[in-house]
């Protein structure tokens, strides 16, 4: 015990955890208390607030504690730290609030997102401790496909296809031998672009990737297998995010395992019917996951596409 | 086009919404001449199934006249008459392949969703959730027909739309649910249910060999119907113990096989009803399984339960050591609706069948909202309500009276026991 250990990741999230609860408790219960030690005005108003804060932390504590890898938790604390702070720069801006003791509560919520950052930082990284707590996870789906591996080899080797079976990617350029260009439409009219290359090729048995942009570190692999019983190809396909894009990925949704599993199944189903199934449903305004997009459909776009090939 | 829409929790109406259109080569789009309101509607209709979304065009059982083909169909053409089945199948997959196109691999563009729900994904079916692919139904005026040289069936001249409409659900369904008993001569089935699957149900039991058949309910009219149009002995739960009165009709082995044509929405009296109520009501259940766990207990030793009624998430009080001491075998299915479509249709040119003896109501498309409420209720004898999507609001009030009057039923004869 007397050794120099630093703390490791998972001891400062349980620290973390319990530190939620018992922030959370107090905002819950005590709320008049709470506001009288940041400084801020004691209203119905601001209450209610930091009841709602106080539910919000104590959700945090819970899932960080009871998660066996509670990264997600904890950016999820790095979120809510924003939302504290945000509000507290409000409140300084108001005359009524007692001024130096919401400075002092601001400069407390922001050694504590500090300590979250580094936490969650640390153990999506994986850089320390414990494997299981600490890696990275890497994304995987599978799906048995009726159709020889040298067909669906010959599909994904081809790069330039895959925007035909994963919803958002624009384009994929070959650039030489074993360089490629992809690129991924993200909302709001943004998008992602990185360079990959191919570290492995082995026909009709494996493809691995790995993207050399700091913009989406990660890497990839898609393995081509016998099923049993002449049943086909049984194709795993695995991404490896890598650095803060893991866990931002999966917070916001860029990277989900669910994108690969559609992928997969749009690829099932081109090759197996030569089309991609989409659903109508009539009159939804906005976005809607069974409605199709409005200029073009992945049916008739697999169809030419199969059609071409 | 008119179509009638979920707009949310027991509230449907009938809206103005985009004609449907040619989205793939393979698909057709059919002008509907009829179509129906099924027992599982009714689960949507009640909130029961997650993912519907306000707008949704419900419907899943509708046949009409093919009115325009994407360029990649080759066994349909303009002006042929179909009947569409419900479950969407693309007719080439392992599991296609096999016959079970309802859990066809490729038809359903939400499997996600539905892996997340169930493990796996069944395939996708019209107008019955975005968990089951979010296709437009068939409660409109149109409806767009994906993977069209593999899913509808041509029919003949000949045959009025009401004879073979039920061969895009609840005919094969009903027929599956008997298939799945493996009847033997001198059999006794028991059907849990008398609404339109469970009668068709009972009357394929006779037709696949059962020497007796028993129909239990608590409706007295849905009773006598099955009485009276399939020629069944039945058992009012409500009056008797069902278990103790199956007993007794079957000499204390209990029927060779129960068929569940009921549900996740059943009723029971008294406490294990009030239990299963309580519990749905509190999210700790999703289902309410009475049928279910009855037919498992009043089955004799080695029989089969077969289960035809929709079932959407989590029950409670499962009979398992029942099922498991006596050598129960459970069978169950989405039905494989396009498998059973051609012999269906050929038992109904020789008249062993005419499905058309469950319908009590017409309506037009307009009225659906007015006929959702009334199935639901069981109101004035409901059983089975087909919507005419070209009936003017105006004449469907006349059949409506006329219907109120019980002018209802066609060609009894056709109906006997065979």
């Amino acid at each position: 015990m007397a050794t120099e250990q630093r703390v490791s990741p998972q001891q400062l999230a349980n620290g973390l955890g319990w530190f939620s609860i018992g922030l959370g408790l107090a905002e819950v219960a005590t709320p008049r208390l709470v506001a009288n030690l940041i400084g801020v005005t004691d209203d119905r108003k601001t209450r209610k607030i930091l009841r709602f804060y106080g539910v919000r932390e104590l959700a945090a504590g819970v899932g960080i504690l009871s998660q066996s890898n509670p990264s997600s938790w904890l950016w999820a604390r790095v979120a809510g730290d924003a939302l504290d702070l945000s509000s507290l720069v409000k409140a300084l801006s108001s005359d009524d609030n007692s001024r130096g003791r919401t400075l002092a509560a601001t400069a407390a919520v922001a050694g504590i997102t500090a300590a979250d950052l580094h936490c969650a930082q640390q153990l999506s990284n994986g850089q320390n401790g414990n494997q299981s707590r600490t890696a990275a996870t890497a994304l995987t789906s599978s799906i048995t496909i009726a159709r020889s591996s040298e067909e669906v080899y010959g599909f994904w080797r081809d790069f330039t296809r895959l925007p035909e079976i994963f919803d958002g990617l624009e384009t994929v350029q070959t650039v030489g031998n074993r360089r490629s260009h992809w690129k991924l439409a993200l909302p709001m009219g943004r998008s992602l672009e990185w360079d990959a290359e191919t570290t492995d090729d082995q026909p009709n048995s494996r493809i691995a990737w790995r993207s050399e942009s700091s913009s989406a570190p990660h890497s990839g692999e898609v393995r081509f297998e016998s099923a049993t019983g002449q049943r086909g190809t049984r194709i795993t396909l695995k991404i490896q995010p890598e650095g803060m894009a893991a866990s931002l990925g999966k917070l916001f949704g860029i990277v989900p395992k669910q994108a690969l599993n559609i992928a997969l199944h749009n690829l099932k189903q081109l090759l197996e019917v030569g089309e991609i199934a989409k659903s109508d449903a009539s009159i939804h305004r906005g976005k809607h996951p069974a409605q199709p997009p409005e200029q073009d459909f992945g049916g008739a776009k697999g169809m030419q596409a199969a059609a071409s090939a | 086009m008119r179509a009638n829409c979920w707009i949310g929790k027991e509230n449907v109406s009938v809206e103005t919404v985009p004609d449907p259109k040619i989205l793939s080569q393979s698909d057709a789009i059919v002008k509907i001449t009829s179509t129906a309101i099924c027992g599982s509607d009714l689960h949507l209709y009640g909130g029961f199934v997650p993912t519907m979304e306000s707008g949704d065009v419900l419907g899943h059982e509708f046949m009409g006249e093919v009115v325009e083909v994407g360029r990649g169909v080759k066994n349909l053409q303009k002006g042929d008459r179909v009947v569409v089945p419900f479950p969407i199948a693309c007719g080439s997959c392992f599991l296609c392949e096999k016959g079970l196109f309802s859990v066809c691999e490729n038809t359903n563009p939400n499997a996600w969703m539905a892996e997340k729900m169930w493990g796996h994904a069944p395939a996708g079916v019209y107008g019955y959730s975005h968990l089951l692919g979010g296709y437009a139904g068939g409660q409109a005026q149109y409806a767009r027909v994906p993977f069209a040289d593999v899913n509808p069936l041509k029919i003949p001249d000949g045959l009025a739309d009401e004879q073979v409409l039920f061969l895009s659900d609840i005919f094969p369904t009903g027929y599956m649910g008997a298939d799945l008993c493996g009847i033997q001569p001198g059999d006794t089935i028991a059907v849990w249910g008398c609404g339109p699957v469970g009668q068709f149900a009972m009357k394929s039991a006779f037709l696949l060999g059962a020497e007796r058949v028993i129909g239990i309910d608590r409706f007295p009219y849905r009773l006598r119907m099955a009485r009276e149009k399939v020629g069944v002995e039945t058992i009012n739960y409500e009056e008797t113990d069902l278990l103790e009165t199956l007993k007794e009709m079957t000499g204390g082995r209990g029927p060779d096989a129960c068929i569940d044509a009921v549900g996740m929405e059943s009723h029971a009296p008294g406490f294990i009803g009030a239990y299963d109520r309580a519990k749905q009501a509190m999210m700790l259940e999703t289902d309410r399984p009475i049928p279910l766990r009855q037919a498992i207990m009043a089955c004799r030793n080695g029989g089969t339960v077969s289960v035809i009624g929709v079932y959407g998430g989590f029950i409670d009080k499962f009979p398992a050591g029942s099922m498991m001491n006596r050598s129960i075998t459970i069978k169950t299915g989405q039905c494989h609706v396009q498998r059973y479509m051609k012999p269906l249709l050929e038992r109904i040119q020789k008249g062993e069948i005419d499905p058309s003896f469950v319908i009590t109501h017409r309506l037009p498309l307009e009225q659906a909202p007015e006929g959702y409420k009334m199935f639901r209720d069981k109101q004035d004898n409901c059983e089975k309500i087909v919507l005419k999507p070209n009936w003017s609001r105006e004449s469907g009030a006349g059949e409506f009276r006329k219907n109120m009057m019980g002018c209802c039923f066609i060609n009894p004869d056709l109906l006997r026991k065979s």
